[in-house]
Protein backbone atom coordinates (compact mmCIF):
# COMPACT_ATOMS: atom_id res chain seq x y z
CA UNK A 1 0.00 0.00 0.00
CA UNK A 2 3.10 2.63 0.79
CA UNK A 3 5.91 2.13 0.13
CA UNK A 4 9.11 2.29 2.67
CA UNK A 5 10.75 5.03 1.13
CA UNK A 6 7.62 7.59 1.89
CA UNK A 7 6.93 5.44 5.29
CA UNK A 8 10.70 6.80 6.19
CA UNK A 9 9.96 10.11 4.98
CA UNK A 10 7.17 11.24 6.43
CA UNK A 11 8.90 9.38 10.15
CA UNK A 12 11.54 11.68 9.81
CA UNK A 13 9.97 14.64 9.01
CA UNK A 14 7.18 13.97 11.92
CA UNK A 15 10.29 13.75 13.93
CA UNK A 16 12.11 16.39 12.66
CA UNK A 17 10.92 19.47 14.93
CA UNK A 18 11.42 17.88 17.52
CA UNK A 19 14.75 17.06 17.05
CA UNK A 20 16.10 19.79 15.94
CA UNK A 21 15.13 21.23 18.94
CA UNK A 22 16.53 17.96 21.28
CA UNK A 23 20.38 18.82 19.48
CA UNK A 24 20.36 22.15 19.56
CA UNK A 25 19.69 22.32 23.31
CA UNK A 26 20.82 19.38 24.74
CA UNK A 27 23.14 16.86 22.43
CA UNK A 28 24.68 19.72 20.92
CA UNK A 29 25.57 21.94 23.95
CA UNK A 30 26.89 18.93 25.56
CA UNK A 31 29.70 18.36 23.21
CA UNK A 32 30.13 22.21 23.54
CA UNK A 33 30.86 22.33 26.56
CA UNK A 34 33.95 19.37 25.98
CA UNK A 35 34.89 21.04 23.08
CA UNK A 36 34.99 24.51 24.90
CA UNK A 37 36.64 23.45 27.89
CA UNK A 38 39.80 22.73 26.21
CA UNK A 39 39.60 26.37 25.38
CA UNK A 40 40.83 29.71 27.02
CA UNK A 41 37.64 32.21 27.99
CA UNK A 42 37.70 35.29 25.48
CA UNK A 43 38.97 38.20 26.78
CA UNK A 44 38.68 41.50 25.34
CA UNK A 45 42.00 41.27 24.25
CA UNK A 46 42.35 37.86 23.98
CA UNK A 47 40.40 35.53 22.04
CA UNK A 48 39.64 32.22 22.65
CA UNK A 49 42.51 30.09 22.19
CA UNK A 50 43.23 26.16 22.38
CA UNK A 51 44.72 25.86 26.04
CA UNK A 52 44.69 21.69 26.53
CA UNK A 53 43.57 20.39 29.52
CA UNK A 54 44.79 23.66 31.28
CA UNK A 55 41.21 24.44 33.07
CA UNK A 56 41.23 20.67 34.20
CA UNK A 57 44.66 21.47 36.03
CA UNK A 58 42.88 24.83 37.24
CA UNK A 59 40.13 22.15 38.64
CA UNK A 60 42.74 19.49 40.15
CA UNK A 61 44.06 22.78 41.95
CA UNK A 62 40.90 24.56 42.91
CA UNK A 63 40.08 23.66 46.57
CA UNK A 64 36.41 25.24 45.64
CA UNK A 65 35.66 22.59 43.37
CA UNK A 66 36.95 20.30 45.47
CA UNK A 67 34.81 21.16 48.52
CA UNK A 68 31.87 21.66 45.83
CA UNK A 69 32.10 17.82 44.70
CA UNK A 70 32.50 16.44 48.21
CA UNK A 71 29.18 18.28 49.06
CA UNK A 72 27.69 17.10 46.40
CA UNK A 73 28.45 13.85 47.61
CA UNK A 74 27.24 14.50 50.54
CA UNK A 75 24.25 16.07 50.09
CA UNK A 76 23.47 13.06 46.94
CA UNK A 77 23.37 10.47 50.00
CA UNK A 78 21.85 12.47 52.19
CA UNK A 79 18.45 13.31 50.45
CA UNK A 80 18.75 9.99 48.60
CA UNK A 81 18.37 6.89 51.15
CA UNK A 82 16.49 9.91 53.31
CA UNK A 83 13.71 10.49 51.06
CA UNK A 84 13.53 7.51 49.70
CA UNK A 85 12.91 5.50 52.75
CA UNK A 86 10.65 8.46 54.16
CA UNK A 87 8.35 8.01 50.93
CA UNK A 88 8.11 4.06 51.41
CA UNK A 89 7.05 4.69 55.26
CA UNK A 90 4.57 7.68 53.87
CA UNK A 91 2.67 5.11 51.32
CA UNK A 92 2.80 2.43 53.53
CA UNK A 93 0.86 4.59 55.83
CA UNK A 94 -1.87 5.92 53.84
CA UNK A 95 -1.84 2.54 51.99
CA UNK A 96 -3.88 0.97 54.94
CA UNK A 97 -7.37 2.42 56.25
CA UNK A 98 -5.82 4.60 59.06
CA UNK A 99 -7.51 7.35 60.60
CA UNK A 100 -6.48 10.85 59.07
CA UNK A 101 -5.09 9.08 55.84
CA UNK A 102 -6.24 11.72 53.37
CA UNK A 103 -4.88 14.66 55.30
CA UNK A 104 -1.66 12.75 55.82
CA UNK A 105 -1.57 11.93 52.04
CA UNK A 106 -2.19 15.94 51.24
CA UNK A 107 0.12 16.79 53.78
CA UNK A 108 3.26 14.78 52.58
CA UNK A 109 2.34 15.61 48.45
CA UNK A 110 2.58 19.69 48.83
CA UNK A 111 5.95 20.52 48.91
CA UNK A 112 5.98 18.92 45.73
CA UNK A 113 3.47 21.28 44.00
CA UNK A 114 5.29 24.21 45.46
CA UNK A 115 8.19 26.39 43.78
CA UNK A 116 11.83 25.27 45.48
CA UNK A 117 11.71 29.04 45.42
CA UNK A 118 8.69 29.78 47.79
CA UNK A 119 9.93 26.55 49.73
CA UNK A 120 13.51 27.69 49.92
CA UNK A 121 12.54 31.20 51.31
CA UNK A 122 9.84 29.48 54.01
CA UNK A 123 12.14 27.36 55.22
CA UNK A 124 15.23 29.83 54.98
CA UNK A 125 12.62 32.13 57.98
CA UNK A 126 11.78 28.47 59.69
CA UNK A 127 15.70 28.59 60.31
CA UNK A 128 16.51 32.33 60.95
CA UNK A 129 18.12 33.15 64.50
CA UNK A 130 15.60 34.53 67.04
CA UNK A 131 12.45 34.58 64.93
CA UNK A 132 12.34 31.75 63.03
CA UNK A 133 10.27 28.66 64.31
CA UNK A 134 12.84 26.41 64.76
CA UNK A 135 14.33 28.72 67.10
CA UNK A 136 11.41 29.84 68.95
CA UNK A 137 11.00 25.50 70.13
CA UNK A 138 14.70 25.48 70.83
CA UNK A 139 14.58 27.90 73.32
CA UNK A 140 11.49 26.64 74.73
CA UNK A 141 13.18 23.62 75.67
CA UNK A 142 15.89 25.49 77.09
CA UNK A 143 18.34 24.85 74.33
CA UNK A 144 21.50 27.53 73.38
CA UNK A 145 20.55 29.25 69.60
CA UNK A 146 22.22 28.11 66.70
CA UNK A 147 22.46 29.43 63.55
CA UNK A 148 21.61 26.52 61.69
CA UNK A 149 22.61 28.13 58.04
CA UNK A 150 25.28 30.26 59.45
CA UNK A 151 27.54 27.74 60.47
CA UNK A 152 29.72 25.17 58.26
CA UNK A 153 28.92 22.00 60.77
CA UNK A 154 25.01 22.61 59.94
CA UNK A 155 24.13 24.54 56.82
CA UNK A 156 24.89 21.41 54.28
CA UNK A 157 22.59 19.37 56.44
CA UNK A 158 19.73 21.81 56.66
CA UNK A 159 19.81 22.43 53.19
CA UNK A 160 19.50 18.36 52.76
CA UNK A 161 16.27 18.45 55.01
CA UNK A 162 14.86 20.84 52.67
CA UNK A 163 15.06 18.65 49.74
CA UNK A 164 13.94 15.36 51.43
CA UNK A 165 11.06 17.48 52.85
CA UNK A 166 10.47 18.86 48.76
CA UNK A 167 11.03 15.20 47.22
CA UNK A 168 9.38 12.45 49.49
CA UNK A 169 6.04 12.91 49.09
CA UNK A 170 6.47 12.68 45.22
CA UNK A 171 8.66 9.21 45.44
CA UNK A 172 5.61 8.66 48.23
CA UNK A 173 2.62 8.54 45.41
CA UNK A 174 5.02 5.70 43.00
CA UNK A 175 5.31 3.70 45.94
CA UNK A 176 1.71 4.34 46.84
CA UNK A 177 0.94 3.24 43.37
CA UNK A 178 2.82 -0.08 43.42
CA UNK A 179 1.27 -0.66 46.36
CA UNK A 180 -2.14 -0.38 45.18
CA UNK A 181 -1.11 -2.78 42.24
CA UNK A 182 0.11 -5.85 44.63
CA UNK A 183 -2.46 -8.61 43.98
CA UNK A 184 -4.27 -8.78 47.45
CA UNK A 185 -4.46 -12.62 47.26
CA UNK A 186 -0.49 -12.37 48.15
CA UNK A 187 -1.04 -10.94 51.84
CA UNK A 188 -3.98 -13.75 52.29
CA UNK A 189 -1.57 -16.53 51.17
CA UNK A 190 0.88 -14.65 53.14
CA UNK A 191 -1.00 -14.84 56.23
CA UNK A 192 -2.44 -17.90 56.07
CA UNK A 193 1.18 -19.54 55.99
CA UNK A 194 1.10 -17.29 59.80
CA UNK A 195 3.79 -14.74 57.98
CA UNK A 196 4.59 -11.63 60.13
CA UNK A 197 3.40 -8.48 58.67
CA UNK A 198 7.20 -7.23 58.94
CA UNK A 199 8.01 -10.66 57.19
CA UNK A 200 5.27 -10.20 54.39
CA UNK A 201 6.88 -6.76 54.13
CA UNK A 202 10.29 -7.73 53.85
CA UNK A 203 10.02 -10.71 51.56
CA UNK A 204 6.50 -10.25 49.65
CA UNK A 205 6.08 -6.45 48.98
CA UNK A 206 9.43 -4.71 49.30
CA UNK A 207 11.05 -6.92 46.28
CA UNK A 208 7.85 -6.73 44.36
CA UNK A 209 8.51 -2.53 44.80
CA UNK A 210 12.27 -3.41 43.72
CA UNK A 211 11.13 -1.67 39.58
CA UNK A 212 9.62 1.79 41.71
CA UNK A 213 12.80 1.77 43.82
CA UNK A 214 14.79 1.64 41.19
CA UNK A 215 12.48 4.37 39.06
CA UNK A 216 12.51 6.62 42.29
CA UNK A 217 16.12 6.37 42.66
CA UNK A 218 17.02 7.40 39.04
CA UNK A 219 14.81 10.35 39.77
CA UNK A 220 16.56 11.00 43.33
CA UNK A 221 19.90 10.83 41.68
CA UNK A 222 18.93 13.54 38.91
CA UNK A 223 17.75 15.46 41.37
CA UNK A 224 20.65 15.86 43.86
CA UNK A 225 22.83 16.61 41.20
CA UNK A 226 19.99 19.64 39.40
CA UNK A 227 18.54 21.14 42.55
CA UNK A 228 20.38 24.27 42.92
CA UNK A 229 17.43 26.56 43.45
CA UNK A 230 17.16 26.66 47.08
CA UNK A 231 20.84 27.11 47.57
CA UNK A 232 20.87 30.31 45.56
CA UNK A 233 18.18 31.38 47.69
CA UNK A 234 19.18 30.17 51.52
CA UNK A 235 23.13 30.32 51.65
CA UNK A 236 24.40 30.95 48.15
CA UNK A 237 26.59 28.36 49.13
CA UNK A 238 28.47 29.35 52.46
CA UNK A 239 29.11 29.76 54.51
CA UNK A 240 32.47 29.21 53.25
CA UNK A 241 31.70 27.53 50.39
CA UNK A 242 30.37 25.03 52.91
CA UNK A 243 26.84 24.52 50.40
CA UNK A 244 28.36 25.02 47.43
CA UNK A 245 27.06 22.11 45.00
CA UNK A 246 28.36 21.13 41.57
CA UNK A 247 25.60 23.21 39.19
CA UNK A 248 26.09 25.89 42.19
CA UNK A 249 29.91 26.46 41.41
CA UNK A 250 28.97 26.04 37.54
CA UNK A 251 26.61 28.97 38.13
CA UNK A 252 28.73 30.99 40.45
CA UNK A 253 32.04 31.01 37.87
CA UNK A 254 29.63 31.39 34.48
CA UNK A 255 27.21 33.96 35.49
CA UNK A 256 29.15 35.56 38.47
CA UNK A 257 32.99 35.22 37.74
CA UNK A 258 32.24 35.03 33.80
CA UNK A 259 34.83 32.05 33.21
CA UNK A 260 33.04 30.19 30.76
CA UNK A 261 35.81 27.86 29.63
CA UNK A 262 36.39 26.57 33.21
CA UNK A 263 32.11 26.37 34.02
CA UNK A 264 32.11 24.62 30.82
CA UNK A 265 35.01 21.78 32.17
CA UNK A 266 33.07 21.76 35.14
CA UNK A 267 30.04 20.94 33.34
CA UNK A 268 31.49 18.47 31.89
CA UNK A 269 32.50 16.88 35.16
CA UNK A 270 28.60 16.97 36.45
CA UNK A 271 27.66 15.32 33.16
CA UNK A 272 30.02 12.81 33.20
CA UNK A 273 28.77 12.04 36.80
CA UNK A 274 25.08 11.71 35.63
CA UNK A 275 26.62 9.49 32.82
CA UNK A 276 28.21 7.18 35.26
CA UNK A 277 24.61 7.52 37.33
CA UNK A 278 22.94 6.31 34.25
CA UNK A 279 25.25 3.49 33.39
CA UNK A 280 25.34 2.24 36.77
CA UNK A 281 21.72 2.21 36.74
CA UNK A 282 20.61 1.05 33.84
CA UNK A 283 23.48 -1.02 32.68
CA UNK A 284 23.83 -3.25 36.32
CA UNK A 285 21.04 -2.29 38.47
CA UNK A 286 18.30 -3.09 35.95
CA UNK A 287 19.79 -6.55 35.63
CA UNK A 288 19.18 -7.26 39.69
CA UNK A 289 15.78 -5.64 40.54
CA UNK A 290 13.04 -7.41 38.75
CA UNK A 291 11.58 -9.77 41.44
CA UNK A 292 11.14 -13.54 39.50
CA UNK B 1 -9.69 3.86 47.12
CA UNK B 2 -11.94 5.05 49.77
CA UNK B 3 -15.76 3.96 49.87
CA UNK B 4 -15.57 0.45 49.92
CA UNK B 5 -19.55 -0.34 49.89
CA UNK B 6 -20.61 -2.18 52.54
CA UNK B 7 -21.53 -5.77 52.74
CA UNK B 8 -25.58 -6.34 52.06
CA UNK B 9 -27.06 -9.65 52.75
CA UNK B 10 -27.20 -9.71 48.90
CA UNK B 11 -23.74 -9.36 48.57
CA UNK B 12 -22.97 -11.52 51.74
CA UNK B 13 -23.53 -15.19 50.03
CA UNK B 14 -20.10 -15.10 47.57
CA UNK B 15 -16.85 -13.88 48.97
CA UNK B 16 -16.51 -9.94 47.76
CA UNK B 17 -13.81 -9.22 45.28
CA UNK B 18 -10.38 -9.58 46.18
CA UNK B 19 -9.68 -5.80 45.78
CA UNK B 20 -12.41 -4.69 47.60
CA UNK B 21 -11.43 -7.54 50.58
CA UNK B 22 -9.35 -5.60 53.44
CA UNK B 23 -5.81 -7.16 53.69
CA UNK B 24 -5.29 -9.28 56.69
CA UNK B 25 -1.98 -7.17 57.58
CA UNK B 26 -4.33 -4.33 57.61
CA UNK B 27 -3.89 -2.71 61.63
CA UNK B 28 -6.69 -3.07 63.06
CA UNK B 29 -7.07 -1.59 66.88
CA UNK B 30 -4.52 -0.21 69.09
CA UNK B 31 -2.30 -0.80 66.09
CA UNK B 32 -4.49 0.96 63.83
CA UNK B 33 -5.02 4.08 65.97
CA UNK B 34 -0.97 4.04 66.59
CA UNK B 35 -0.29 3.75 62.74
CA UNK B 36 -2.63 6.74 62.11
CA UNK B 37 -0.93 8.76 64.99
CA UNK B 38 2.54 8.33 63.50
CA UNK B 39 1.30 9.19 59.79
CA UNK B 40 -0.72 12.43 61.28
CA UNK B 41 2.17 13.68 63.43
CA UNK B 42 4.87 13.39 60.35
CA UNK B 43 1.75 15.10 58.34
CA UNK B 44 1.55 17.74 60.55
CA UNK B 45 5.68 18.25 60.66
CA UNK B 46 5.29 18.34 57.13
CA UNK B 47 2.69 21.07 56.88
CA UNK B 48 4.38 23.22 59.64
CA UNK B 49 7.17 25.02 58.00
CA UNK B 50 4.06 26.17 55.23
CA UNK B 51 1.29 26.81 57.94
CA UNK B 52 4.06 29.04 59.39
CA UNK B 53 4.34 30.67 56.38
CA UNK B 54 0.49 31.37 56.36
CA UNK B 55 0.66 32.86 60.06
CA UNK B 56 3.46 35.28 59.06
CA UNK B 57 1.66 36.42 56.14
CA UNK B 58 -1.60 36.91 57.77
CA UNK B 59 -0.32 38.83 60.73
CA UNK B 60 1.65 42.51 61.46
CA UNK B 61 5.28 42.36 61.74
CA UNK B 62 4.98 42.82 65.06
CA UNK B 63 3.55 39.26 66.10
CA UNK B 64 5.52 37.61 63.25
CA UNK B 65 7.31 35.89 65.61
CA UNK B 66 5.03 36.02 68.73
CA UNK B 67 2.39 32.90 68.42
CA UNK B 68 0.12 34.33 70.30
CA UNK B 69 -3.68 32.89 68.51
CA UNK B 70 -5.58 36.33 69.44
CA UNK B 71 -3.13 38.42 67.33
CA UNK B 72 -5.15 40.51 64.70
CA UNK B 73 -5.69 39.24 61.37
CA UNK B 74 -4.68 41.48 58.53
CA UNK B 75 -3.99 41.62 54.55
CA UNK B 76 -1.76 44.79 54.52
CA UNK B 77 1.24 42.01 53.84
CA UNK B 78 -0.55 40.90 50.60
CA UNK B 79 -1.25 44.59 49.53
CA UNK B 80 2.57 45.95 50.15
CA UNK B 81 4.17 42.92 48.42
CA UNK B 82 1.64 43.66 45.59
CA UNK B 83 2.93 47.16 45.88
CA UNK B 84 6.54 46.65 46.30
CA UNK B 85 7.13 44.79 43.10
CA UNK B 86 5.29 44.69 39.74
CA UNK B 87 3.65 41.06 40.66
CA UNK B 88 0.82 41.37 37.73
CA UNK B 89 3.10 41.88 35.20
CA UNK B 90 5.20 38.71 36.84
CA UNK B 91 2.38 36.63 36.98
CA UNK B 92 1.29 37.48 33.19
CA UNK B 93 5.01 36.08 31.73
CA UNK B 94 4.37 32.83 33.67
CA UNK B 95 1.09 32.76 32.65
CA UNK B 96 2.41 33.20 28.65
CA UNK B 97 5.41 31.22 29.84
CA UNK B 98 3.95 27.56 30.53
CA UNK B 99 0.89 28.12 28.05
CA UNK B 100 3.99 28.56 25.49
CA UNK B 101 5.94 25.75 26.55
CA UNK B 102 3.34 23.28 27.12
CA UNK B 103 1.55 24.13 23.55
CA UNK B 104 5.14 23.55 22.13
CA UNK B 105 5.31 20.70 24.09
CA UNK B 106 2.12 18.83 23.06
CA UNK B 107 2.76 19.69 19.01
CA UNK B 108 6.46 18.75 19.06
CA UNK B 109 6.03 15.96 21.37
CA UNK B 110 2.76 14.92 19.36
CA UNK B 111 4.47 14.49 16.23
CA UNK B 112 7.45 12.99 17.08
CA UNK B 113 6.00 10.24 19.87
CA UNK B 114 3.49 9.28 16.41
CA UNK B 115 6.41 8.95 14.09
CA UNK B 116 8.77 6.31 16.79
CA UNK B 117 5.27 4.60 17.54
CA UNK B 118 3.43 4.16 14.18
CA UNK B 119 6.79 4.56 11.65
CA UNK B 120 9.00 2.08 10.61
CA UNK B 121 12.00 4.06 9.37
CA UNK B 122 15.71 3.72 9.30
CA UNK B 123 17.30 4.95 12.36
CA UNK B 124 14.63 5.15 14.40
CA UNK B 125 15.87 2.83 17.39
CA UNK B 126 19.13 5.53 17.20
CA UNK B 127 16.71 8.80 17.12
CA UNK B 128 15.21 6.97 20.41
CA UNK B 129 18.16 7.17 22.13
CA UNK B 130 18.83 10.19 21.45
CA UNK B 131 15.55 11.32 22.84
CA UNK B 132 16.40 9.02 25.93
CA UNK B 133 19.11 10.70 26.78
CA UNK B 134 17.40 14.23 27.71
CA UNK B 135 15.96 12.24 30.52
CA UNK B 136 19.49 11.89 31.94
CA UNK B 137 20.81 15.01 31.08
CA UNK B 138 18.20 18.15 31.28
CA UNK B 139 18.69 21.82 29.88
CA UNK B 140 19.14 22.45 33.56
CA UNK B 141 22.32 21.65 33.49
CA UNK B 142 23.78 22.88 30.15
CA UNK B 143 23.14 26.48 31.32
CA UNK B 144 26.54 28.06 30.04
CA UNK B 145 26.51 26.56 26.03
CA UNK B 146 22.90 27.60 26.17
CA UNK B 147 22.89 31.04 27.77
CA UNK B 148 25.57 31.09 24.44
CA UNK B 149 22.99 30.28 22.28
CA UNK B 150 20.82 32.60 23.44
CA UNK B 151 22.97 35.07 22.85
CA UNK B 152 23.52 34.43 19.81
CA UNK B 153 19.86 34.08 18.41
CA UNK B 154 19.49 37.47 20.64
CA UNK B 155 17.01 35.48 22.46
CA UNK B 156 18.51 36.95 25.88
CA UNK B 157 16.03 38.32 28.62
CA UNK B 158 13.00 37.34 26.38
CA UNK B 159 9.83 34.53 27.20
CA UNK B 160 10.71 32.47 23.60
CA UNK B 161 14.81 32.44 25.25
CA UNK B 162 13.36 30.93 28.53
CA UNK B 163 11.00 28.48 26.62
CA UNK B 164 12.79 27.14 23.81
CA UNK B 165 15.18 24.82 25.73
CA UNK B 166 12.37 23.01 26.81
CA UNK B 167 10.21 22.75 23.84
CA UNK B 168 11.44 19.63 22.82
CA UNK B 169 10.71 17.33 26.08
CA UNK B 170 12.32 13.61 26.32
CA UNK B 171 9.77 12.80 29.13
CA UNK B 172 6.73 13.86 26.76
CA UNK B 173 7.65 12.28 23.79
CA UNK B 174 8.33 9.12 25.64
CA UNK B 175 4.76 9.47 27.51
CA UNK B 176 3.43 9.75 24.32
CA UNK B 177 4.38 7.17 22.64
CA UNK B 178 3.94 4.71 24.99
CA UNK B 179 0.30 6.06 25.34
CA UNK B 180 0.24 5.86 20.91
CA UNK B 181 1.07 2.09 21.29
CA UNK B 182 -1.46 0.70 23.31
CA UNK B 183 -3.63 2.09 20.40
CA UNK B 184 -5.08 -0.58 18.67
CA UNK B 185 -3.33 -0.50 15.24
CA UNK B 186 -6.81 -1.85 13.32
CA UNK B 187 -8.43 1.50 14.36
CA UNK B 188 -5.71 3.24 12.35
CA UNK B 189 -5.94 0.55 9.53
CA UNK B 190 -9.90 1.02 9.80
CA UNK B 191 -9.52 4.73 8.95
CA UNK B 192 -6.63 4.36 6.49
CA UNK B 193 -8.83 2.65 4.09
CA UNK B 194 -11.78 4.79 4.51
CA UNK B 195 -9.55 7.19 2.79
CA UNK B 196 -8.17 9.18 6.07
CA UNK B 197 -4.51 10.69 5.49
CA UNK B 198 -2.04 10.06 8.54
CA UNK B 199 -2.35 13.66 9.71
CA UNK B 200 -6.20 12.92 9.87
CA UNK B 201 -5.54 9.93 11.84
CA UNK B 202 -3.37 11.48 14.31
CA UNK B 203 -5.95 14.40 15.30
CA UNK B 204 -8.99 11.85 14.98
CA UNK B 205 -7.64 8.60 16.29
CA UNK B 206 -4.91 9.12 18.58
CA UNK B 207 -4.85 12.48 19.76
CA UNK B 208 -8.36 11.93 21.21
CA UNK B 209 -7.90 8.53 22.88
CA UNK B 210 -5.32 9.98 24.20
CA UNK B 211 -6.99 13.03 25.95
CA UNK B 212 -6.31 11.76 29.66
CA UNK B 213 -2.65 11.92 29.01
CA UNK B 214 -2.70 15.02 27.96
CA UNK B 215 -4.34 16.30 30.90
CA UNK B 216 -1.71 14.66 32.92
CA UNK B 217 1.32 15.93 31.12
CA UNK B 218 0.10 19.48 31.04
CA UNK B 219 -0.16 19.31 34.87
CA UNK B 220 3.09 18.27 35.60
CA UNK B 221 4.49 20.51 32.88
CA UNK B 222 2.92 23.71 34.13
CA UNK B 223 3.60 23.21 37.80
CA UNK B 224 7.40 21.77 36.60
CA UNK B 225 7.75 25.48 34.72
CA UNK B 226 5.80 27.63 37.04
CA UNK B 227 8.12 26.51 39.48
CA UNK B 228 11.81 26.49 37.88
CA UNK B 229 14.07 28.85 38.46
CA UNK B 230 17.45 28.88 37.50
CA UNK B 231 17.05 29.13 34.23
CA UNK B 232 14.74 32.24 33.96
CA UNK B 233 17.27 33.79 36.42
CA UNK B 234 20.03 33.73 34.35
CA UNK B 235 18.77 34.53 31.09
CA UNK B 236 16.35 37.31 32.04
CA UNK B 237 17.01 40.55 33.89
CA UNK B 238 14.25 43.08 32.93
CA UNK B 239 10.67 42.84 34.42
CA UNK B 240 9.42 42.49 30.98
CA UNK B 241 10.47 38.95 30.47
CA UNK B 242 10.63 38.02 34.51
CA UNK B 243 8.62 35.03 35.21
CA UNK B 244 7.35 34.90 39.13
CA UNK B 245 9.66 32.64 40.61
CA UNK B 246 12.53 34.90 39.59
CA UNK B 247 10.35 38.12 40.42
CA UNK B 248 9.80 36.52 43.80
CA UNK B 249 13.86 36.26 44.75
CA UNK B 250 14.66 40.02 43.07
CA UNK B 251 11.85 40.68 45.78
CA UNK B 252 13.10 38.73 48.76
CA UNK B 253 16.31 39.26 48.09
CA UNK B 254 16.16 42.97 47.56
CA UNK B 255 16.48 45.71 49.89
CA UNK B 256 13.63 46.12 51.44
CA UNK B 257 15.30 45.13 54.98
CA UNK B 258 13.95 41.82 56.07
CA UNK B 259 10.59 41.61 56.72
CA UNK B 260 9.61 38.03 57.20
CA UNK B 261 5.92 39.38 57.20
CA UNK B 262 6.01 40.72 53.77
CA UNK B 263 8.37 37.97 51.90
CA UNK B 264 5.87 35.03 53.29
CA UNK B 265 2.75 37.24 51.82
CA UNK B 266 4.40 37.22 48.47
CA UNK B 267 5.98 33.89 48.89
CA UNK B 268 2.56 32.09 49.54
CA UNK B 269 0.99 34.53 47.01
CA UNK B 270 3.32 33.27 44.04
CA UNK B 271 2.58 29.28 44.57
CA UNK B 272 -1.18 29.94 45.53
CA UNK B 273 -2.82 29.33 41.88
CA UNK B 274 -0.97 25.54 42.19
CA UNK B 275 -1.75 24.93 45.71
CA UNK B 276 -5.70 26.57 45.16
CA UNK B 277 -5.63 24.12 42.17
CA UNK B 278 -3.82 21.31 44.20
CA UNK B 279 -6.09 21.93 46.88
CA UNK B 280 -9.11 21.80 44.95
CA UNK B 281 -8.39 18.97 42.44
CA UNK B 282 -5.83 16.68 44.47
CA UNK B 283 -6.89 13.52 42.81
CA UNK B 284 -6.25 14.84 39.55
CA UNK B 285 -3.21 15.84 40.38
CA UNK B 286 -1.90 12.88 41.99
CA UNK B 287 -3.14 10.82 39.26
CA UNK B 288 -1.53 13.09 36.98
CA UNK B 289 2.04 13.14 38.91
CA UNK B 290 1.71 9.27 39.05
CA UNK B 291 0.70 8.44 35.34
CA UNK B 292 3.46 10.88 34.06
CA UNK B 293 6.01 8.64 36.49
CA UNK B 294 4.62 5.22 35.44
CA UNK B 295 6.57 4.03 32.39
Amino acid sequence: MKSRLSAAVHGWLLLLPAMALLVAFTHWPAVASLVESFTSTPRPRRPSRFVGVANYEQMLADPVFWQSLVNNLRFALGTIPLAIGLALLMAVWVNDRIPGRTFARMAYFTPTILPMIAVANIWLFFYTPQYGLLEQVTAALGLPSHNWLGSRETALAAVTLVAVWKEAGFFMIFYLAALQGISPTLAEAAALEGASRWTFFRRVQFPLLMPTTLFVLINAVINAFRTVDHIIVMTRGGPDNATSLLLFYVYQVGFNFWDTSYAAALTVVLLVMLAVAALVQYGWLERRVHYR
Amino acid sequence: MSGVPLAGPAVRRRPAPPELRPSPYEPTGFWRALEGLGAVLLALLWVLPLLFAVWAAFHGAEDTARLDLDAPLTLSNFRRAWEAAPFARYFLNTIVLVTLIFAGQVVLGTLAAFAFARYDFPGSGIAFALVLVQLMIMPDVLIVENYRTMSRLGLVDTIPGIALPYIASAFGIFLLRQTFKTIPKELDDAARVEGASALQVLLRIYVPLAKPVYVAYGLVSVSYHWNNFLWPLIVTNSVEARPLTVGLQVFAGGDQGVDWAVICAATLMTSAPLLVGFLLFQRQFVQSFMRAGIR
